[in-house]
């Protein structure tokens, strides 16, 4: 059965490929071997089906009109140049480094994509050695349940909604329009225009509880075209503005702190001042609160407040069982 | 693997293209080069026999030697004038591969580098469509001191030891060591090198953008063939079954943390709070955590761990008065 069929799918593809003009279907199913024997209704299935299912493999399947007196009918062919891979050359270092891109991806759908690109890049005569031994193996895992869904959308820039549970609250539902997807630190991120907040929005992708719903068509709407990613992400990422505090640390001690600073002053009693600049309020008080009695904020404020205030909530636990 | 039509289709427009240009290549290496089985290619090769040119312009089929793959393993067709290249790339294809190439670029040292944009800019001009939705995703890699990064690469190419000083988080300490490099890798947004240390005799990961200052040395590295090399498939951080258990209750407000932890087992509690049992060997790494993940956490298991939290917490209060 699958033998007929490809064979059958192959014969049409290169009968709509060697055509000088449009095939109609009659002529199609005279010269495809496939379709002769069968009845008017189960041609016309199959014929559907299978220019259906050679679109969905990338086969540019064109409909004209194949006679310029009765454009009624429609006629079939395969632009050789829409159909071919434009001739690419790449020199061996380049190949190399192709065959390391084929296994970054750590996603199942992903890697079968990525490899069906080397295997055509492979057929267009490019040698691309897979099991090159590299000193540079970055991977990307996509391990979130919404991310195809996401990436999908994304990519064909379709709105989507979905029910999002922000740390604390209960989950609610947002429907956006995808603009750019970012892996940071091993997390996937989605920047989007929030249609309900009209505002752009950064979501995380393991936080999107449930199915993925599309609340509209793909291309229904364009992302800015001067968006940097990554300068959103910094802004949006948790809590925003920007600063620099001024900390005291305990002389050798905070040590990821200091390499961040961009001050470090002369250190009297043990202790040293240092300024470190940062970019969330959020996260460096945490980094303080880590350090425990091995920094103190001198500087802003409101930094100052948050240490003392998650210091007093640990504090005030009592000892035997943890934080009650 | 579903050998279905919608998987032998595209492989054999593929493997037209590439059989003309490899006129007697071994059924092997095609198996290998298009992920299936020996098998499976015999059977392609079955199917394009009955395919070709429809019976009203020729009526040729592809030809193939039947008695070189019998007799030798070899394969050879002709016939195939009208498949002389692949299809294109769809758009999907091209997308996943411009961002593999991308992360390459974000990860890799300056001599890879070039390659990478060389590459990366021939293919973006090839594949149409999916170049364009490439602009829709960005990989960020936390960069790494370029310093450091050249001094690993150099120690690489030429297998020589190095000196590193590298800062280790969860102690707040910088240690010195000597280290045999075995690759660089990245995960989870961050690159390793992964090393052959001295000190602990033992291979170590060492998150780069940690290493405060690396050396070349004189000596030459060990290549330690013998010593598995990490397998990272399930993440950078692997307790040891032996490490201790402790158990945690976790507010929904304070979800990140299981992201970070090894989790053995995780329940569900009213309101949304969780009871994890985690495995960790470093007590001072969770303490920390424990720190920075304030009241939201609440340790049930050891009894001493939470009595630290809450006494290092106090202490670090005394300073504000």
């Amino acid at each position: 059965m699958t033998q007929g069929k490809s064979e059958r799918l192959m014969n049409l593809v290169i009968a709509l490929l060697v055509t000088r003009g449009y095939l109609s279907r009659a002529r199609i199913r005279q010269v495809v071997e496939g379709y002769r024997d069968q009845a008017d209704a189960a041609f016309e299935r199959m014929f559907e089906r299978d220019k259906e299912e050679l679109r969905e493999i990338g086969v540019p399947i064109e409909v004209g009109s194949y006679d310029p007196l009765f454009d009624d009918e429609p006629g079939y062919r395969i632009r050789r140049d829409a159909f071919e891979l434009p001739a690419i050359a790449l020199e061996p270092d380049e190949a190399a480094v192709v065959g390391l891109a084929a296994r970054v991806w750590q996603h199942a759908r992903l890697a079968r994509d990525t490899s069906g690109a080397v295997t055509k890049l492979r057929a267009a005569g490019v040698e691309v050695d897979a099991d090159r031994l590299s000193l540079v193996e970055p991977r990307l895992t996509a391990g979130e349940a919404a991310f195809e869904p996401v990436w999908e959308a994304t990519t064909s820039r379709t709105p989507i909604a979905f029910e999002y549970a922000r740390p604390g609250q209960p989950p609610r539902l947002r429907q956006i329009e995808p603009w750019s997807l970012l892996s940071w630190h091993g997390r996937w991120y989605l920047l989007a225009h929030d249609r309900d907040r009209d505002a752009p929005r950064m979501f995380r992708l393991s936080r999107m509880v449930g199915a993925v719903h599309r609340v509209g068509e793909p291309g229904s709407y364009e992302p800015p075209t001067d968006l940097d990613a990554r300068t959103v992400a910094t802004q949006l990422l948790p809590d925003g503005t920007a600063g620099t505090a001024t900390l005291r640390l305990r002389q050798s001690k905070g040590l990821a702190l200091r390499r961040r600073a961009s001050e470090v002053g002369d250190p009297v009693d043990g202790w040293q001042p240092v300024r470190v600049p940062y970019a969330s309020e959020l996260e460096l008080a945490g980094d303080v609160v880590e350090l425990a009695d091995d920094a103190v904020v001198l500087d802003p404020p409101t930094l100052r407040a948050a240490v003392v205030e998650r210091l007093e909530q640990l504090a005030r636990a009592d000892g035997g069982g943890g934080a009650a | 693997m579903s050998y279905g039509a919608r998987d032998q289709v595209p492989r054999m427009l593929a493997m037209v293209p590439y059989l003309r240009d490899r006129a007697g290549v071994p059924v092997e290496q095609v198996a290998r080069d298009f992920g299936v089985s020996t098998a499976q290619v015999v059977k392609d090769l079955g199917v394009l026999w009955f395919c070709g040119l429809p019976e009203a312009v020729t009526g040729e089929m592809i030809d193939v030697d039947m008695d070189a793959l019998d007799d030798e393993g070899v394969v050879r067709i002709e016939n195939a004038e009208f498949l002389p290249r692949p299809l294109r790339l769809t758009a999907a294809e091209a997308l996943s591969l411009i961002v593999a190439l991308r992360t390459l670029r974000a990860s890799t040292a300056s001599a890879e580098r070039d390659a990478v944009e060389r590459a990366l800019a021939k293919l973006e001009s090839a594949a149409g469509d999916g170049a364009a939705a490439a602009t829709s995703v960005s990989v960020l890699v936390e960069p790494a001191d370029p310093a450091v990064t050249d001094a690993v690469r150099a120690a690489l190419d030429r297998r020589r030891r190095l000196r590193i000083a590298y800062l280790v988080a969860s102690r707040d300490e910088q240690t010195e060591r000597d280290v045999d490099p075995l690759r660089v890798l990245t995960e989870a947004g961050h690159s390793y090198l992964e090393a052959w240390c001295h000190r602990v005799e033992d291979v170590r990961l060492f998150r780069l953008d940690r290493v405060v200052a690396a050396r070349v040395l004189d000596e030459a590295a060990g290549d330690h063939a013998d010593v598995p090399r990490r397998d990272l498939s399930t993440g950078v951080y692997q307790p040891a079954p032996d490490d201790p258990l402790a158990v945690l209750e976790v507010a929904p407000t304070a979800r990140w943390v299981s992201e970070q932890l090894p989790v053995e087992s995780a329940t569900d509690l009213p309101g949304g709070r969780q009871r994890l049992v985690v495995r960790v060997g470093d007590e001072a790494w969770l303490r920390r955590l424990l720190l920075r993940a304030g009241a939201d956490v609440r340790v049930l298991e050891p009894d001493h761990l939470g009595a630290e939290v809450v006494e290092r917490a106090r202490a670090a209060l005394a300073a504000y008065g």
